[in-house]
């Protein structure tokens, strides 16, 4: 009579292997939102002060600018409320603390793409900066501002300011991949001012004059911004949508290199 | 023999400093190889090197069968990497620390709950998983960075100095896990450390590295047995050349090295010629604070072929 032996089957080892380029992107990212909520200091500023912002200008300049025949000023600053919210605003300290942890290396020892460590802490970046718009645009709306393109242009408003947002990250990021130091990092923001208060912050281009007016003529936040005001203003004016995209793809371009370059060094092996 | 570890005249210098210099190793898969040496001897740089983080300015090493410097990629696969901080992201829990290292090398979802289950016995962390790492003891994290360092299985594993730092009982605990490692999961373990008794209790075999040289090589006991049978210890008060030329020339006495106020005397029978050492440095009034004999530990066989003592730091 034959006997049966029942055997349990020899469990396959677990092995590594490539996870593969969107795998890499999607798990950086996953952990780079998981840490936005725990890390609040980093996000009240970045609602708070657009939304300090934009109350203390409109309360300051309304009546002066809307002796101008046709100007809604709330609707005029609400743009500027939105690209001080996002603009800046990333995970590249975070990024930073890894570095000078160790973790980052950690990261590195693992087959990950290389740009997918850079392109997840990305991810969570355009999240938060969408995020960051709504209290202002929900401010501008309880206050009167109405989107002359209305809902569809009200969504396209939101996507521009976070696409604005992701673009300028690429600063930060290349601060942080050069220097290893949160301090320098931190000092990125100088870059804001120029970008954000050079150009049309105040005023329209039409009532510049002087060396401002000519480097509102070249600061790619001047068309960001027009863009932005047509979505509310106009309605559908795509030369000055074209303009807008133009100089959030310009200033992503170069942002985006600096960034890679920094990478790049960071990740060689020397 | 399958080597996991293998380099030839591997050397690396940063500007004029040669922090790596010519170095040889043949480690057998299965091995625990501890890397002895002070701080500043060149351990971190060579682990470095094996992990691919840093590229030789000479020679070449192959870890897994793969060259670290052609085949980085492969060897990552093949490799995990404790370095000497454990490197942690403070603000994750520890299961989601693991899990998105195990994401990257890229385990499925059933993998790594398989592989979180065997972790969290292995390496005694269970219970605090679900807790934010920041509020990890410098041992759990110790811990935790040796898990994650395990998530996929490596053939090899590298432990830079994994319990510089810890309390005696954090570093017994993590020796218990790197034996068990080592017996269950027959991970070959490249060990760096500048204490002498974790190199003597773990170590299959040692290296001993001193300012980027490897200066001995072999099992701790080859090691000790190569400085004779037995080993005088004296404590002199400052005349330690003079306490040497007053031994050196005693019948049975193999050699003699000095550090600081320290003499070594090595004797081929040392109860039969204690006497003998203890009259010779009467003779020669040199004041002796301390005379014992006992069997060779590798600290005079560091001193032996480094000429210094091991230092590290106080713990």
């Amino acid at each position: 009579m034959s006997q049966a032996v029942m055997t349990t089957p020899a469990r396959p080892r677990i092995h590594a292997r490539r996870a593969g380029f969107i795998r890499d992107v999607l798990s950086v990212a996953m952990r780079a939102l998981r840490g936005i909520p725990r890390d609040p200091e980093a996000i009240y500023p970045a609602l708070i002060i657009p939304v300090f912002f934009y109350a203390i200008n409109i309360g300051a300049l309304q009546d002066v600018a809307e002796r101008i025949p046709g100007v809604d000023y709330k609707a005029f600053q609400l743009p500027v409320g939105i690209i001080f919210a996002v603009t800046g605003v990333s995970r590249a300290v975070t990024m930073v603390t890894d570095i000078q942890t160790g973790y980052f290396d950690r990261l590195s020892l693992t087959p990950i793409n290389r740009l997918a460590m850079l392109l997840g802490f990305t991810v969570a970046d355009f999240v938060l900066v969408m995020t960051l718009t709504l209290p202002v645009v929900v401010l501008g709306l309880v206050v009167g501002v109405r989107f002359e393109s209305g809902a569809l242009g009200l969504m396209l408003f939101v996507l521009l300011s976070g696409l604005w947002g992701l673009a300028y990250t690429g600063f930060p990021y290349a601060i942080a991949f050069k220097t290893g130091n949160p301090a320098a990092v931190n000092s990125s923001f100088l870059l804001f001012f120029p970008f954000v208060f050079l150009t049309t912050v105040f005023v329209p281009l039409e009532a510049m004059t002087g060396w401002l007016a000519t480097i509102a003529i070249f600061n790619p936040v001047t068309y960001l911004l027009d863009a932005l005001r047509s979505l509310i203003s106009v309605g559908w004016d795509f030369e000055a949508l074209i303009k807008g995209v133009g100089a959030i793809a310009l200033v992503g371009s170069l942002s985006g290199a600096f960034a890679l370059a920094a990478l790049r060094g960071r990740t060689r092996r020397r | 023999m399958e080597y996991a570890v293998q380099t030839q005249r591997i050397g690396r210098t940063f500007g004029e400093v040669q922090a790596v210099d010519a170095i040889d190793l043949n480690i057998p898969k299965g091995e625990i190889y501890g890397f002895l040496g002070p701080n500043g001897a060149g351990k971190t740089t060579l682990v470095r090197m094996l992990i691919t983080l840093l590229l030789p300015t000479s020679g070449s090493a192959t870890v897994a069968g793969c060259d670290v410097v052609s085949e980085a990629n492969d060897v990552r696969l093949s490799i995990g990497a404790a370095l000497q901080d454990a490197a942690l992201d403070l603000k994750q829990t520890g299961r989601e620390l693991l899990r998105l290292q195990g994401r990257l090398y890229g385990l499925n979802r059933r993998e790594l709950d398989t592989r979180l289950d065997e972790l969290a016995g292995l390496v005694d962390i269970g219970d605090a998983l679900d807790r934010f790492i920041g509020t990890y003891s410098g041992g759990m994290k110790r811990r935790l960075d040796l898990a994650a360092s395990l998530i996929h299985n490596p053939e090899v594993l590298f432990l830079d100095e994994p319990t510089t730092g810890l309390d005696p009982i954090s570093r017994a605990r993590v020796w218990e896990e790197v034996q068990r490692i080592n017996e269950e999961l027959s991970v070959t373990i490249f060990l760096t450390t500048q204490y002498l008794e974790e190199a003597d209790a773990l170590a299959d075999r040692v290296g001993i590295i001193s300012q980027g040289r490897l200066m001995a090589e072999g099992t701790p006991n080859e090691l000790k047995r190569s400085l004779g049978n037995d080993v005088i210890f004296v404590q002199v008060d400052g005349q330690a050349d003079a306490a040497k030329a007053a031994v050196e020339n005693i019948d049975g006495v193999v050699d003699v090295d000095s550090s600081g106020g320290e003499v070594i005397i090595q004797v081929v029978n040392g109860a039969a010629h204690i006497s003998d050492v203890a009259l010779a440095l009467n003779e020669r009034d040199v004041h002796v604070r301390e005379l014992t004999l006992r069997t060779p530990t590798l600290d005079d066989v560091f001193l032996s072929v480094a000429g210094a003592r091991m230092e590290h730091d106080a713990e």
